[in-house]
């Protein structure tokens, strides 16, 4: 296991369904991912892309082969240690996934309060200080209800962001907003996480993003065809 | 509250802030909640008045052992027992005298509305068989055609009563004779009669032409201070073996009564139901509520589980909401309940009225049932996948 990797998979496999209906949705994927990257993982449509991202994200059972996240091992681990793994990862999904009835302040300071015995008042700096990062601190106490797709979007990022996790993981988060704000979301995920050496895995199907990837991960019909790794300017083509 | 619960629960009082949310629901919900506490008050009401008012009688009394008929379920029910059994058991040395008890029903023909008085017959030479604060009045009684009159009775205004006195005294007919009330007692209308009212043996007999002295309605035994009342019960029903009676202490008496009146009888057994139908649409109530918040907020519970909340944390958000709904709900349920009760008590002169018991049973059994309702609605968030977010 390598110290600079904070992820590594080795013939990662998966199966959905059981018995007649069991279908193979990832074949030997092998991949690692150096501290403080940003990733992107494109690929069409049910490619296995969300597939990767679970599982990397201890969000599904690993089935077969090995992966390391912060140097513990998944395939077999208990639901309570994938949950404590969880703790120290950040999610965003394609949809904000805010709690309408609660506030901007208050849906972030979600993102800390899950590491019990965090005080209030830390809470609430942490959180009001996260917001602030995305540009939103005139919007602290605004029911998410009243805020626009954007802001939204830019709460969720803040609340990913807010306990400080070791690694983001982000299912094209910018497939609901228009140009714009797609924009200032990945510049907010990137600029972020070089700023807090944060690794960044990033699902998305938009090509304005990819000028910004440190490395592009190409997945067909559930294997990595393509890995890119971008030196200085130009990405690097190297085929698996 | 917000920051109570915040206290509570060490975290952002999410339960609060989403039952909250939308006004109109949480309202609807505090009033279902409320509804079923006011359904449980009424009838735990109705329960506990006609417990008070089915013992109320057997205070009138003094008496350690009586004895009734086999089929003599309450004071004024079932056939009567032939004298010769009191004398039969003052074979007991530790039994020092006897009383026979009668009782009937008299109507007071007062033209527009009658007053029935449940009527008690007993030995004005014996007062020691009353209640001392009717015992003073047996002398009255010696007089025939005498009676004392349930000051409380329903129907009877409180005034009227008042001026009842041996100077002022109070002539009415009733079973086609005229009686002369002297004095009154607190005795309280009941679920049977609109009152008591006490006359002598011999007044009653004249009052019931088909009664006889030889065959009262209960024999009331006193023993002498200091015998074991369950002994001396015991070896009365070896003395007297007549499987048409029944035997009992007398405090046993008044308790297998009121287990009669509350089980057997339809309407205890109708006010038991109502208590068992008002928890039952409170759970509902509750469940419903807290089962269809967890299934609007799937899609919130899922991140959160994404985000390593475990499930102790989605209990305690249901646990939390459904604290507020028992206790917020509980507080007008409270405030309506007691009102109620009271209009209920003043309208049927039923000794109908919230006491601090029912207010605490009620107030655990609303919290106790609401956290349980809760728990089961948690069964739902199985289905928060946080996998199927992405
Ligand atoms: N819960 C599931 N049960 C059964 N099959 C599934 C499940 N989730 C995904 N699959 C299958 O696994 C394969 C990969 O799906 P996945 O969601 O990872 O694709 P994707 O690359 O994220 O696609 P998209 O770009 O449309 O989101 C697909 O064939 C899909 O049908
Ligand atoms: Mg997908």
């Amino acid at each position: 296991m390598n110290r600079d990797m904070i992820v590594e998979a080795h013939g990662l496999n998966h199966w959905f369904g059981t018995g007649e209906a069991r279908k193979q949705a990832l074949f030997n994927i092998n991949l690692a991912l150096p501290r403080g990257s940003l990733t992107v993982l494109m690929g069409p449509s049910g490619s296995g892309k969300t597939t990767v991202l679970t599982l990397l994200g201890c969000l599904r059972a690993v089935q077969d082969g090995s992966v390391q996240l912060m140097g513990q091992e998944l395939c077999g681990a208990t639901e309570a240690e994938l949950t404590a793994l969880r703790w120290r990862l950040g999610f965003i999904f394609q949809s904000h996934n805010l709690h309408e009835s609660l506030t901007a302040l208050q849906n972030v300071m979600m993102g800390v309060q899950v590491r019990t015995g965090v005080k209030d008042d830390l809470t609430r700096r942490a959180a009001a200080r996260a917001l602030s990062l995305v540009g939103l601190s005139d919007r602290v106490d605004y029911l998410s209800a009243n805020l626009s797709g954007g802001q939204k979007q830019r709460v969720a990022v803040a609340r990913a962001l807010v306990g400080n996790p070791a690694m983001v993981l982000a299912d094209e988060p910018t497939a609901a907003l228009d140009k714009d704000s797609a924009a200032e979301v990945v510049d907010l995920l990137k600029r972020l996480g070089a700023e807090r050496g944060t690794t960044t895995l990033l699902v998305t199907h938009d090509n304005r993003i990819l000028d910004r990837a440190d490395r592009i991960l190409t997945l067909e019909d559930g294997r990595i065809v393509a890995s890119k790794v971008s030196t200085g300017d130009d990405l690097d083509e190297t085929l698996e | 509250m917000s920051r109570l619960l915040q206290w509570v629960f060490g975290r952002l009082p999410i339960g609060w802030l989403q039952l909250t949310h939308k006004r109109g629901g949480f309202i609807a919900a505090l009033s279902g909640v409320a509804f079923a506490n006011v359904l449980v008050f009424v009838q735990l009401g109705i329960m506990n008045s006609m417990a008070t008012a089915t013992l109320r009688p057997y205070d009138f009394f003094l008496a350690d052992i009586m004895i009734s008929a086999a089929d003599a379920n309450a004071l004024a029910e079932g056939g009567n027992v032939a004298r010769q059994w009191m004398l039969q058991s003052f074979a007991d040395s530790d039994v020092i005298a006897g009383m026979g008890l009668f009782v009937g029903n008299a109507p007071w023909d007062r033209g527009d509305k009658d007053i029935t008085f449940t009527t008690f017959g007993v030995d004005p030479g014996q007062p020691g068989f009353l209640a001392p604060d009717i015992a003073g009045d047996a002398v009255l009684l010696q007089v025939q055609d005498v009676a004392i009159l349930d000051r409380l009775a329903r129907g009877l205004s409180r005034e009227d009563a008042a001026a009842i006195r041996p100077q002022t005294p109070l002539s009415f007919e009733t079973q086609g004779r005229t009686l002369t009330a002297l004095d009154t007692f607190a005795g309280g209308g009941g679920f049977g009669g609109d009152g008591y009212m006490l006359v002598s043996d011999q007044t009653f007999l004249s009052l019931f032409a088909s009664r006889t002295s030889g065959a009262p309605d209960h024999i009331l035994l006193r023993l002498r201070s200091g015998a074991d009342v369950a002994v001396v019960t015991e070896r009365l029903r070896g003395l007297i073996s007549d499987d048409k009676i029944r035997i009992r202490s007398f405090a046993e008496a008044a308790q297998e009564d009121l287990r009669y009146q509350q089980t057997q009888r339809p309407t205890g057994v109708i006010f038991g139901f109502g208590v068992l139908i008002g928890v039952l649409v409170g759970l509902v109530i509750v469940y419903q509520v807290l089962s269809a918040d967890v299934a609007d907020h799937l899609r919130e519970y899922a991140t959160f589980k994404a985000m390593g909340y475990g499930p102790w944390f989605f209990l305690s958000i249901v646990v939390e909401e459904a604290l507020v709904l028992g206790i917020l709900g509980f507080l007008p349920g409270l405030a309506v309940g007691t009102g109620i009760l009271t209009l209920m008590g003043k309208v049927t002169t039923l000794p109908l009225a919230m006491t601090p018991g029912m207010a605490v049973i009620v107030f655990a059994g609303t919290v106790i049932f609401s956290v349980l309702s809760g728990v089961i609605a948690t069964r739902r968030l199985a289905a928060a996948d946080p996998a199927d977010l992405f």
